[in-house]
């Protein structure tokens, strides 16, 4: 048996996963330290054994695995990995910790248009944290925190200046809920706005940790006008993308 | 009129660097060559050569000044536009403070507002060009091409007679058809050189003011490139990319060496320091040396013109020589004209050429180089 190792170091988390060729074999996600060459580390001692014949890492720390035999964009694998969760999608949408991603696959399933927003948190996984730290409220409670509440919309599309309309609103004593709804709603027109540009159809394919709120891929879709499926795998996106991509055309074949 | 002669009081705060750059251009004016700071293509650079006057360019690159500038301009301004601004107001830059004349065209809005502010304290003059290359536009630049030979004979008591000017385009074409010859050589496949070392030749030339030696020393570089590739001296196959958008150069600079260090090979500049102003000659046969000026300048295809099809025309016929596998567009932060024309340039090249294209955003500062390498290296990627 042999197996192929793929890290994701992002700006939040860093995974991790091993692949046999067939399946995902184990999977590790830890938060990204302020040293991420640390993280990353740790994340291949957890995966790395004897039969392992290819190491490929991706995202914003790929270049600091010094046993890595590649370093390939998290365009490229986020691509490859979500083709490889549900074949049956055209495009994806990745959500990070400080960047957001539009990909448009080919009938290969390969990348063949992309947009990447940058210099800006608005639209990140980084402003729902601030909000959620804002509102008092552990990150994974989400979906419970805002089930059923009315939304109260946030205008402001910067992330410094949204954190001040939302501290007016909680001295206005709204619902913390329907503020916290209202920031879902932002971030996610926000995110079919920038995806709009790439003539994204068909099946989109949602990845990245915000994936984890079935209320949010809920809403994207509806921005979006159009199907979003995702998977329990989908925040590992990435990492499945290097680790296939390394075993098709590393040493494993 | 007295010639700018002595230097910048705060001559000794500066890097050696600058002091050489300094003394080389104060050695020009002690010589009694006057220098004429120009910013845009569009300049007829043949008026102030015609009557023996050094030209600078003064669109500037680095970030260094974009501080100062903002004390004066909005900070949601093209970086190029604070930065030339800064260079004039600091005098840090040799070209600006020993330049005798100024000399600016009404091309982008944000250009044409703030040489209103550079008027204010240094000699600027503005010349105004159509926004429209048709019959009309022509006729009124070549009515002010010839005034602004006026303001040149005016401003530095001199004549600038038909002949001197008809010598200057045609020692201007020579430059030209030099710069030309060199960086046809990226037609070759695989590549003799790499597009940064070929870019900083171009951009080095427009810095040197013996126009004889400079293309002289062209020529010399392209006979020793072209006998080292019959040697089989080149680079390696890559992705080749060809470059468009904005003026590129120092603090821009930055997309060519991440394509470049992320394994792709770029091949040709379309921007207003590469082939925009190079391609085309003026006619030396016509007998209206103003008309052929203002028809060869006023062709430029700068985003500033609407429509602008002279653009698309250079760019499309750049793809096929030099076998462009994709188009990388380098926009100037809030450099408007550039940035709406994306949208057709993408259509252009992926639906009438086929190939991928990208677009970059950016300014002179090095806050982007971690996002721009990973949007570079995907795209390369994707190749």
């Amino acid at each position: 048996m042999k197996y192929s190792i793929g890290i994701d170091s992002g700006s939040t988390t860093t995974k991790g996963i091993l692949y046999d060729g067939n399946e995902v074999v184990k999977q590790v996600m830890i938060p990204t330290s302020a040293r991420p060459r640390q993280s990353i580390h740790q994340v291949y001692e957890e995966l790395y054994m004897d039969q392992v014949k290819s190491v490929i890492t991706t995202g914003y720390g790929r270049k600091l695995l010094p046993e890595a035999d590649k370093a390939i964009t998290e365009i490229t694998c986020h691509g490859i990995g979500a083709a490889w969760l549900n074949p049956e999608i055209d495009s994806v949408i990745d959500i990070g910790g400080q960047d957001c991603k539009a990909i448009v696959l080919n009938e290969q399933k390969q990348v063949a248009d992309f947009l990447m927003n940058d210099k800006c948190a608005a639209g990140t996984g980084r402003f729902v944290e601030m909000m959620m730290r804002l509102l008092e409220q552990p990150m994974d409670q989400l979906d419970a925190f805002v089930e059923g509440k009315e939304m109260i919309p946030i205008n402001s599309m910067c992330t410094v200046f949204a954190e001040s309309e939302i501290i007016s609103l909680l001295a206005e004593e709204k619902d913390p809920g329907s503020i916290a709804m209202g920031v879902l709603h932002s971030i996610c027109k926000r995110t079919a706005f920038f995806a709009q540009k790439l003539n994204i159809s068909g099946t989109v394919f949602f990845t990245g940790g915000l994936t984890r709120s079935k209320v949010f891929t809920q809403i994207l879709s509806e921005y979006l006008n159009q199907p979003v499926v995702t998977d329990d795998r989908a925040p590992f996106a990435g990492a499945i993308g290097a680790a296939v991509y390394g075993y098709n055309r590393g040493e494993c074949i | 009129m007295e010639l700018i002669k002595d230097l910048p009081e705060v001559f000794e705060d500066f890097a050696e660097q600058r002091k050489n750059s300094f003394l080389a251009v104060k050695k020009i004016k002690e010589a009694g060559k006057p220098v004429v700071g120009v910013f845009c293509t569009y300049l007829p650079q043949e008026l102030p050569a015609a009557m023996g006057a050094a030209v600078v360019g003064l669109c500037s690159t680095s970030d260094e000044t974009v501080a100062d500038a903002e004390k004066d301009l909005p900070r949601n301004l093209c970086p190029l536009i604070k930065s030339s601004y800064g260079f004039a107001k600091t005098d840090k830059c040799p070209f600006f403070y020993f330049s005798d004349l100024i000399v600016g065209e009404t091309t982008c809005d944000g250009k044409k507002k703030m040489y209103e502010y550079l008027g204010e304290f240094k000699p600027v003059y503005v010349m105004q060009l159509p926004n429209t290359q048709n019959e009309d536009g022509y006729e009124m630049y070549r009515k002010e091409i010839i005034r602004f030979k006026e303001k040149l004979e005016e401003h530095f008591q001199v004549e600038i007679t038909e002949e001197s000017i008809r010598e200057a385009i045609h020692q201007k074409n020579e430059e030209r058809k030099a710069l030309k010859g060199l960086y046809q050589l990226m037609r070759l496949d695989p590549l003799p050189m790499k597009g940064s070392d070929l870019f900083h030749v171009l951009y080095g030339s427009t810095f040197k003011f013996d126009k004889e030696q400079t293309i002289a020393e062209l020529k010399a570089i392209k006979q020793k490139v072209e006998k080292e590739y019959a040697e089989g001296k080149y680079l390696e196959k890559a992705p080749r990319i060809l470059i468009t958008g904005s003026p590129i150069g120092g603090g821009a600079f930055k997309v060519v060496n991440l394509i470049e260090e992320n394994g792709g090979a770029v091949v040709a500049f379309e921007n207003c320091t590469g082939a925009k102003s190079t391609e085309e000659l003026v006619d030396e046969e016509e007998p209206d040396v103003y008309k052929a000026l203002a028809e060869r300048y006023l062709n430029i295809g700068c985003s500033c013109m609407s429509p602008n099809p002279n653009r698309f025309e250079l760019l499309g016929k750049m793809i096929e020589e030099y076998k462009a596998d994709a188009v990388i567009e380098v926009v100037l932060t809030a450099c408007h004209t550039y940035n709406v024309e994306t949208f057709g340039v993408k259509r252009f090249v992926t639906e009438q050429h086929g190939i991928p294209y990208m677009a970059v955003e950016t300014d002179y500062s090095n806050g982007d180089v971690g996002q721009l390498n990973t949007r570079i290296a995907a795209f390369l990627e994707m190749l």
